[in-house]
């Protein structure tokens, strides 16, 4: 597809000049791997249970450290979870309300349009448990950075021992793919850290896509519907200019 | 002279406020050569453009918070809690950069077809302070998202002011509305950001009463000469518009419904942070030639002055191009340094884009010492060595020429 093939051809871009693989020299970033997501193309749409499983990753693993505040757990009913579903896994999380009649602060079960909190009071809180680095909230992570979801992917499951002769200080940890090399994210996944409720083998490799095009999703919740529209609109305006054409032949064949 | 019409209504409100007339003088009377090919488009393109900015940016506002602490917020509330927010948010970012696709396309249309010059130079001139105006728009529409490029963008831009002896640390303090891009900034913008189009639009109308003055140049450079020459706008040019209209919407419609980020950055969706610096600050593409130019030049003070100077040699063009004929295609010499500037253009696009050191720091210099050479040398040189071809004796020969046969100027 051409859509494919603008970022693969974007890619090719990003690394042209870099060394890829065993020869990664100090101080270079490794260009992300392309993944053919289910959502990418002129008509992609979410994969419904990977963006599930994926929200399942987040749920189990990531929501430790990174909040998720642009999105309302009625939200979840857009990926294919049912109102109770989505009713009951809001109930597992508590949110500060308040005041109450007495003027005090009090704890309830989140409801539905509650939005997915921070782990962390705030924000120095947040960077205190983290060796002084802050976990961003995740919502709009995937269009935050170059490279998009491919670059969320790579860097999950790019973790390695094999370091390069890179030194990182304590509290940091090497990934290729991380502009600087060395980040204070410990590496989040491992393989079987999680059960699947689908049962899907949860290696590193699946966890890190299924998170990545959750993601995806959080960052860009509309964009199913943006490439419906766009393609009635297309196929609208292309008709449109090819009568208008046939118009202006005939208009200006008047004339001589 | 007045609308003639058997309609009583119309003709008393016509009589009383001639808009009517007005409207029929353009459309119907006004004489448009025959000959306008499709580089002419891009007017009435950049009319819709500007409407659907502002309709757009109206309905914004509506739900935008101009304070440095919710405004990013408010932009994602737009994005996702809206009814169709995203569309509008998208067609809004994606509709600037059209509009400037479309204004650079208009501005070499007349650079190669002469339309600059005598009788035409206030409509050229009021032409560029439009784009002042839009680039200044573009600029603070770009700081009211309250990312990551839009602080940073605007402390870099903003901090430009400073190099001005004296009076810079003054100015810059005046514009910020404090110590540094904050919030009174953020609100000064936007309130700007809301008036400029409107300005935009009031420059526009004069641009076009200048342009009813004097009428339409045309890709042969001849002024017409008889009614064989011209044709009226309705049905021809409308039609016309028409399909120009929804191919460029075409375009359009390609970023804004697959690639409506592409255009934008990935930094501008990470919230304002004034304590982290972002390793590339870049400005809009659409500013990135001017930004070669800024920092080509190694002192600071210079380069802010060989910017605006770019724009500034536009306004003296009109004297600077000592040639008898206006249109490129009888000027042999002239076409091909017209395509060179083109390129010398896309070349300075590119190193601004680029992190100004090593190579892409001295090809930044070349271009830029060629962009002024251009102006300031060929424009007025070309015109004393060049032999322009024999221009036709009429538009409507030519045109009828070209039906048999393709001469020069029918095909450019
Ligand atoms: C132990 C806490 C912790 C867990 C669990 C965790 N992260 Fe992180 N994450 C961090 C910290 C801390 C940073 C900031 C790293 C830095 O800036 O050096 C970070 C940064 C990130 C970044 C930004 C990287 C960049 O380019 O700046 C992403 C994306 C991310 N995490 C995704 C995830 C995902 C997805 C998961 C779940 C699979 C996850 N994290 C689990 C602590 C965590
Ligand atoms: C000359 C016409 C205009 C141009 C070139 C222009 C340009 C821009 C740009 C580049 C942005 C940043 C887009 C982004 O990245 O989000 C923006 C944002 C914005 N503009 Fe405009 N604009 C124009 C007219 C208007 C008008 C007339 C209004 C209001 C009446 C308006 C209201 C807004 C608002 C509220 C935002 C912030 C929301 C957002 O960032 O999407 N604009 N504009």
């Amino acid at each position: 597809m051409v859509y494919r093939s603008i970022k693969v051809l974007a890619a090719a871009l990003v690394g042209l000049g870099l060394t890829t693989g065993a020869a990664l020299a100090a101080g270079e970033v490794k260009p992300p791997r392309t993944v053919d997501w289910h959502h990418s193309g002129p008509f992609g749409t979410y994969d419904r249970a990977q963006v599930q499983r994926g929200f399942q990753v987040y749920k189990e693993v990531c929501a430790s450290c990174h909040g998720l505040k642009y999105i309302a757990y009625r939200n979840l009913m857009e990926i294919g979870f049912s109102e109770d579903q989505a009713k009951a896994i809001a109930g597992e999380y508590t949110v500060e309300d308040g005041p109450d009649a007495s003027g005090d602060m009090f704890e309830r079960p989140a409801r539905l349009s509650d939005k997915i909190p921070s782990p962390f009071p705030n924000a120095n809180a947040a960077k205190a448990s983290n060796g002084g680095a802050y976990p961003i909230d995740l919502s709009l992570a995937a269009k935050a950075r170059v490279g998009g979801e491919d670059y969320l992917y790579s860097l999950l499951s790019g973790y390695t021992d094999d370091t390069h002769g890179h030194e990182c200080s304590t509290g940091t940890y090497y990934n290729p793919y991380f502009p600087g090399s060395c980040l204070a994210m410990p590496p989040p996944l491992l393989d079987d850290l999680i059960e699947y409720v689908d049962g899907t083998p949860a290696t590193t490799e699946q966890m890190s896509k299924d998170v990545s095009a959750f993601l995806t999703w959080t960052a860009e919740p509309k964009m199913e519907e943006r490439k419906q529209m766009g393609f009635k609109v297309i196929v609208f305006l292309i008709i449109m200019a090819g009568l208008l054409y046939a118009a202006k032949r005939r208009i200006w064949a008047r004339l001589h | 002279m007045s609308f003639q019409t058997d309609n009583k209504l119309i003709k008393w409100f016509d009589d009383r406020l001639p808009l009517v007339t007005v409207m029929h003088h353009t459309f119907v009377q006004h004489p448009y050569p025959r000959n306008l090919n499709f580089a002419y488009q891009f007017g009435s393109i950049l009319g819709v453009m500007l409407t659907l900015q502002i309709v757009t940016g109206i309905v914004l506002a509506m739900h935008y918070t101009a304070h440095t602490s919710m405004a990013f917020d408010s932009v994602e509330h737009i994005m996702r809690d809206v009814n169709y927010g995203w569309l509008l948010r998208y067609m809004h970012a994606n509709g600037a950069s059209m509009f400037f696709i479309a204004v650079y396309l208009h501005m070499f249309r007349g650079l190669y077809y002469g339309s600059y010059k005598a009788p035409r130079e206030m409509i050229w001139m009021i032409g560029v302070v439009i784009l002042l105006v839009m680039m200044a728009t573009g600029f603070m529409g770009y700081v009211l998202p309250w990312g990551q490029m839009s602080f940073w963008g605007a402390t870099v831009i903003t901090n430009l002011f400073s190099a001005l002896p004296i009076v810079g640390d003054p100015i810059v303090t005046w514009l910020w509305g404090g110590f540094a891009v904050d919030n009174p900034t953020l609100n000064r913008f936007f309130s700007l950001h809301y008036l400029l189009p409107f300005v935009i639009f009031g420059l526009v109308f004069l641009h076009l009463v200048a342009l009813h003055q004097k009428g339409s140049t045309n890709p042969l450079g001849i002024e017409i000469k008889g009614p064989a020459d011209y044709i009226s706008f309705h049905p021809y040019f409308t039609v016309k518009d028409f399909f120009g209209f929804a191919v460029f919407g075409t375009v359009f419609a390609v970023f804004v419904f697959w690639f409506p980020n592409y255009l934008g950055h990935a930094d501008n969706y990470i919230p304002a942070d004034p304590l982290v610096t972002p390793a590339h600050i870049v400005p809009e593409w659409y500013f990135l030639p001017f930004y070669a130019i800024l920092r080509a030049v190694p002192d600071k003070l210079m380069g802010v002055l060989a910017m605006f100077a770019a724009i500034g040699v536009l306004f003296i063009l009109p004297w600077l191009d000592r040639s008898r004929v206006r249109s490129a295609a009888f000027r042999p010499q002239y076409k091909w340094f017209f395509w060179i500037f083109a390129l010398d253009c896309v070349v300075l696009g590119y190193v601004g884009s680029q992190p100004a050191e090593g190579l892409m720091l001295v090809i930044s210099r070349i271009a830029t010492i060629y962009y002024f050479a251009h102006f300031l040398i060929l424009m007025p040189v070309l015109g004393w060595f060049e032999r322009p071809k024999p221009l036709p004796t009429s538009i409507a020969e030519a045109v009828l020429a070209g039906k048999t046969s393709t001469s020069e100027g029918e095909k450019a």
